[in-house]
């Protein structure tokens, strides 16, 4: 590739983040699609894969005695230190990696290249296995006040909205093109959810174009129709999911937010979340905090504090529980917007119906609601994940937040969800991979254009193929929590929302908890079933033998005694055995390394030496195997080679967790 | 008996009582020597049973004629009671406040209570410091047991029987007490059988401006010292209250005296400071109506889990010394019945797979809490709502079982019992019908002849119905050393215990439940997969018997 200025450079230094004395010697390698870091130490040969498309900054740190240092920021919130011997060579790094980091054509993101040695046959099935015209049938839909509408076929009236809507039975195709021009990018409201058990329903649009005192009567009409559509309410509400003052301040531009004196039986809602720039630099903040170096008790809940960004999760679930609430308590429909409709409103629709409706608390149901409410209502990935170069004020954790939002409600209702947190982790990582189509472009039109279902594969038979990984132990079809709406408690409750540091210090392994019980309960479960099945043969065996009677040939049990114990191997016992720097600055303390001499250090892993016990995403970033003929390797003509590997490692990576 | 002259009002019908996440029950309130008991005289409705001991602040308002009480507890609970009547309403709080704030220990009421559970093993005698010492005998000949102190003479605050070097005679230890604070000479607290390195703990030692020595001190510290080898005293105060310390004639090890020490200073706070951080920190998990930005600002400000990461910090530095540096440990802060305390114990609970067994727990509260003479009674007194100024209450222990419970959450799998259990002792710490955590001492235990008239806690948490309770479905045995994690970002708030009261628990505890559905069902079919194998294996053999003539 003609930006790769130095495909490889020897004698680089891979600094350990929590105790910065020790640093890994290798080889890093640039790829057209990876940076490579490959230690040097013939037990492990670890490898550390970053995509390029994960990285969000690169700095490059003043020359020392040791060599040029290099950090890279990652949008899944890796942070990766290096340090270069030569000046010139971490130059062409930097200046390689800049321009490779922000593609500016779609055709080089990863996903174009990714082949995980699927047929053609099975790269279409996996684009059909969410499909959403079945999920509007599941909803109960069309009905007799729901129709599915073809008036944004070819995308005439709105290219930022999908083709297949659904809009009111009494709203005509004139009502319908009448509120589209008095709406901003002409998102005029259509169904997002529709709540079978009481007809309530949420629709989603953009804010109107009402300046200080237009009307549009087509607009009016449009939104009588929705509340027409749900014969157990006489009103509709109306959420504006921004902060009033910004609302307020639309108006002067002729944009702004609905009179209540002219929409007849709306009832007007401001539900104050802030906007894109405000959550980037809240995440920037937190993410800070973060990366803290032994950071204080109080340097940390001040920071995040002070980042405001716990203050902005609560107040999306706020909005969510109150349209919850309205939907499934009050029987009442609502519109949401805010702006654009793309960002605000796509977080708030989406909490809402995961709190009302089992279906999406399920691993096929999240992978839909995410394919309804982000990717077919034109939810800017692109622009909001800078998979392209692009304008960084564009840029914001707009889906973050609403991954988060699950998290949290996920710790509150640990039996509710299908899936685990590693899945909405993985989500998040394949958002900025690149590595899937599904997350391309700005919105289905452009995917359309772009052929994306011809040219790249779908996340979501992929998430499917390996769902096992994903699977909540705790969930069981017929619990209670997993039935109807969850309820949250009304009372302001702040310290119910947590900081998620298995999301933004996941790559901080010591900082996690060193056994889980989630990966203890799968296997717990799994040897369950061959117990089961075990059992199943054991009792028609006996009963043979007792039947028959007669001297048949001695089948040994094949199956050996469980053991339990080689079998759950929850715990990462490297690190549990491998003690923090406890003594801060401490000079008194010895500087002799705590992991050297002990007679026992044979059980004593080092933290580097094991399988990365998370299955996370070590495909792309802590790869193990395969690594002797890489540095032969071309990068140029690597183009695919890396990316089969990580489909083939992911999974062995993957099934090794549980029986390493 | 004289709680009848405390109880004005025995009785007041049509009480209501409001808790949080249940309906409000209207009943019978009466008040005993030890209990306030609301009764609705329903079927299936349940009763509160609420010790005396402990309520730790109540209030009253009145509204016309109805009066009302809130209780707060020493578990932090709030429940209200309204009461008709401002007399009565009077009459109940006047004799509550008088019943909760008893002055004699013998009017506690473990003194009364008698079981309804039958003994089948006295907790008492569950935990012998003999027994214990056979645990270290078979691995070391370095050490032996000491009756200097049987008279609680030589130390007050220590137990008739410690763990000293064996070639430290008790001469030497008398002359030892009179060096060290409070007489507390140092003593074995642990012994690492991997290396053979000991954790001691002691008072500080009495130097003073003038850097008073004392030779048998030196030689008792370096008796535990391998030829050749270093180690470690680690003063829980920093260097500056240390210095301070010796003005008030204390201090701290100097370097030309005890060369073959080196000294670490961490920070540990005590006293009225940690008693403070509680009070505030359970203000802030009360205080419902703020927004997410008072909440993060009033946590920190509490400086409870600072706490909590400096006592495991340090605990992990101990074990660190002693597991990776091969050195023996000497801790002290100035007493040594508190910082010290939290730290010895939690650096066994990181460095010995015993103590993470519930027996092992037991014995380590027993040996490291209750022998070791941390002042219980003093230090329990009163928790989070005590409003009047108090000098020695301190959430110390409290404290160490939040830390513990941080490790339980780094390492779900490693410990034997579960989360309940830390609240389970939490509770009876500071109000109980069991006499474990009265007294401030063994000699104050002993003089109470707890033993004789109250009932041991270990008696009735070790019946199998109860530890079934307290048993950790995950608990696999893990004989490693653990290293939990000390940033900031692995510490959370000890929610089961701080919002207890101000979330309802339900999905969480079905998720408990759901659990040990799954680990249950797995143990079920793993007992019928093996009684069907053996069948098998018999029927198998009985034919191969018949082939093989």
């Amino acid at each position: 590739m003609e930006h790769i200025r130095t495909p490889k450079v020897e004698n680089v230094r891979l600094v350990d983040r929590v105790s910065p004395k020790k640093a890994a010697l290798g080889t890093l390698y640039l790829t057209a699609t990876h940076v490579i870091f490959v230690e040097n130490s013939p037990d492990t040969r670890k490898e550390t894969w970053i995509l390029h498309s994960q990285i969000s900054t690169i700095e490059k740190q003043a020359t020392t005695a040791t060599g040029c240092p290099l950090l890279i920021r990652c949008k899944n919130f890796q942070i990766i230190q290096l340090i270069i011997p030569q000046e010139r060579d971490c130059h062409d790094v930097y200046v390689s990696l800049i321009r490779l980091a922000r593609p500016v054509k779609y055709e080089e993101l990863y996903c174009f290249s990714f082949n995980p040695m699927l047929d053609k046959e099975e790269r279409e099935q996996g684009w059909v296995l969410i499909n959403l015209s079945e999920e509007y049938k599941r909803m109960g839909l069309p009905n007799n006040y729901w129709q599915l509408s073809d008036v944004n076929r070819e995308y005439r009236v709105c290219d930022s909205y999908p083709t297949e809507l659904y809009v009111p039975k009494s709203a005509t195709a004139h009502i319908i093109v009448g509120s589209s021009k008095f709406r901003s990018r002409r998102r005029f409201p259509v169904l997002s959810y529709y709540y079978k058990d009481n007809h309530a329903s949420i629709c989603r649009s953009s804010q109107p174009l009402s300046g200080f005192s237009a009307r549009c009567l087509e607009d009016e009409q449009m939104l009588q129709a929705i509340r027409k559509a749900n014969p157990g309410s006489d009103f509709v509400y109306v959420v504006d999911t921004r902060p009033k003052l910004n609302a307020m301040a639309n108006r002067a531009a002729g944009k702004g937010y609905e009179n209540e004196d002219n929409y007849s039986n709306i009832k007007f809602q401001f539900i104050g979340i802030e906007n894109i720039h405000v959550m980037r630099n809240s995440l920037q903040k937190m993410l800070e905090v973060c990366e803290l170096k032994s950071p204080s008790m109080s340097d940390f809940l001040w920071g995040l504090e002070n980042s405001g960004w716990l203050r902005h999760i609560k107040a999306i679930m706020d909005a969510g529980i109150f349209i919850a609430k309205a939907v499934s308590e009050e029987g009442a429909s609502v519109l949401v917007h805010c702006s654009d409709g793309w960002d605000r409103t796509a977080q708030v629709c989406s909490v809402a119906s995961l709190l009302l409706d089992p279906h999406y608390r399920t691993l096929k149901g999240f992978m839909v609601l995410i394919e309804k409410d982000w990717i077919s209502f034109g939810h800017k990935f692109n622009h909001r994940y800078g998979n392209l170069d692009g304008d960084p004020k564009e840029i914001s954790p707009v889906i973050d937040q609403f991954i988060e939002c699950v998290w949290q409600l996920m710790e509150q209702f640990p039996c509710a969800f299908e899936f685990n947190e590693r899945f909405l982790i993985h989500i998040q990582h394949h958002i900025y991979s690149c590595q899937f189509g599904n997350f391309l472009c700005n919105s289905q039109k452009e995917r359309r254009e772009l052929k994306i279902q011809e040219r790249t594969y779908s996340l979501w038979a992929h998430l499917w193929k390996n769902r096992a990984d994903y699977l909540n132990p705790l969930f069981r079809a017929d619990h209670s929590q997993t039935q109807g709406t969850l309820h949250l408690p009304t009372t302001p409750c702040n310290f119910m929302y947590k900081f998620w540091s298995g999301m933004y210090n996941r790559f901080e392994k010591g900082m996690q908890p060193r056994q889980s019980v989630t990966d203890y309960l799968m296997a717990v479960k799994e040897e369950t079933q061959q117990l089961e099945e075990e059992l199943e043969a054991l009792e028609e065996r006996l009963e043979k033998i007792q039947k028959v009677q007669l001297n048949c040939t001695k089948v040994k049990s094949k199956q050996s005694e469980p053991s339990r114990h080689s079998g759950f191997s929850t715990s990462d016992n490297s690190i549990a055995n491998t003690p923090q720097d406890y003594s801060g600055n401490m000079k008194s303390f010895p500087s002799r390394s705590p992991s050297q001499g002990d007679e026992d250090s044979a059980l004593i892993l080092t933290q580097d030496n094991l399988k990365s016990s998370d299955p996370d995403l070590s495909a792309n970033s802590d790869q193990e195997s395969g690594v002797e003929d890489l540095s032969c390797r071309s990068p140029s003509g690597g183009e695919h080679a890396p990316s089969e590997d990580s489909g083939k490692d992911r999974d062995s990576d993957e099934a090794v967790f549980l029986t390493a | 008996m004289e709680f009848a002259e405390l109880i004005k009002t025995p009785r007041v019908d049509n009480v209501v009582l409001h808790r949080p996440f249940y309906p409000a029950v209207e009943g019978t309130l009466c008040l005993t020597g030890h209990h306030l008991i609301l009764s609705s005289r329903q079927d299936n409705t349940e009763e509160l049973w609420l010790l005396h001991s402990n309520i730790d602040a109540i209030d009253k308002r009145f509204v016309g004629s109805l009066g009302t009480i809130i209780i707060k507890c020493k578990d932090f609970r709030i429940i209200q009671l309204d009461i008709p009547g401002m007399e009565e309403c009077l009459n109940i709080a006047s004799s509550i406040e008088a019943l909760s704030t008893l002055d004699s220990i013998t009017l506690m009421y473990p003194f009364f209570y008698r079981p309804m559970f039958e003994v089948t093993e006295d907790g008492w005698h569950s935990f012998l410091p003999e027994q214990e010492f056979e645990l270290y005998s078979s691995a070391t000949g370095e050490w032996r047991l000491s009756y200097v102190n049987k008279e609680f003479a030589v130390c007050p605050s220590y137990p008739p029987i410690v763990i000293v070097p064996k070639s430290i005679d008790d001469e030497a230890l008398r002359k030892v007490a009179t060096f060290r604070h409070g007489g507390r000479f140092p003593v074995l607290s642990y012994y690492h059988q991997k290396n053979g390195m000991v954790i001691m703990r002691s008072g500080q030692p009495l130097t003073g401006t003038n850097g008073r020595r004392c030779k048998e001190d030196e030689k008792l510290i370096n008796a535990t010292l391998r030829v050749g080898k270093r180690g470690y005293v680690i003063d829980t105060r920093s260097l500056n209250v240390a210095q301070q310390a010796r003005a008030k004639g204390g201090g701290f090890e100097q370097e030309a005296h005890y060369p073959q020490w080196r000294r670490i200073h961490k920070s540990i706070e005590r006293y009225h400071i940690l008693q403070e951080s509680l009070i505030k920190l359970v203000e802030a998990c009360n205080d419902q109506t703020h927004n997410m930005d008072r909440w993060l600002s009033k946590l920190e400000a509490s400086n409870w889990l600072t706490h909590i990461k400096e006592i495991l910090t340090t605990a992990c530095l101990a074990a660190q010394c002693i597991d990776r540096e091969g050195a023996s440990v000497l801790i002290h802060g100035t007493e040594g019945t508190d910082s010290t305390l939290q730290v010895t114990s939690l650096a066994q609970i990181i460095l010995e797979p015993r103590s993470r067994t519930i027996r092992g727990f037991e014995a380590l509260i027993e040996r490291e809490w209750l022998q070791a003479g941390h002042p219980f009674q003093q230090r329990c007194a009163q928790s989070a709502y005590c409003n009047t100024k108090q000098k020695w209450e301190a959430p110390v222990f409290l404290l160490f079982l939040d830390c513990v419970w941080q490790i339980l959450r780094q390492f779900p799998c490693s410990f034997e019992f579960n989360e309940n259990f830390l609240i389970m002792l939490f509770e009876h710490a500071y109000a109980s019908q069991f006499g474990t955590f009265l007294g401030n001492s063994e000699s104050e235990r002993c003089k109470l002849k707890l033993q004789q008239k109250t009932m041991s806690l270990w008696s009735w948490v070790n019946q199998p119905s109860e530890l079934s309770k307290y048993t950790n479905p995950l608990f696999e045995a893990n004989n490693l050393v653990i290293w939990p994690s000390v940033a900031p970002q692995s510490l959370p708030l000890w929610e089961g215990i701080f919002l207890r009261w101000n979330r309802s628990s339900k999905y969480l505890d079905e998720a408990y439940e759901e659990m040990v559905n799954i680990i249950e069902y797995n143990k079920e079919l793993q007992a019928k997969v093996n009684i069907l194998r053996r069948q098998l294996a018999e029927l198998e053999t009985e034919d191969g018997m018949q082939e093989s003539p």
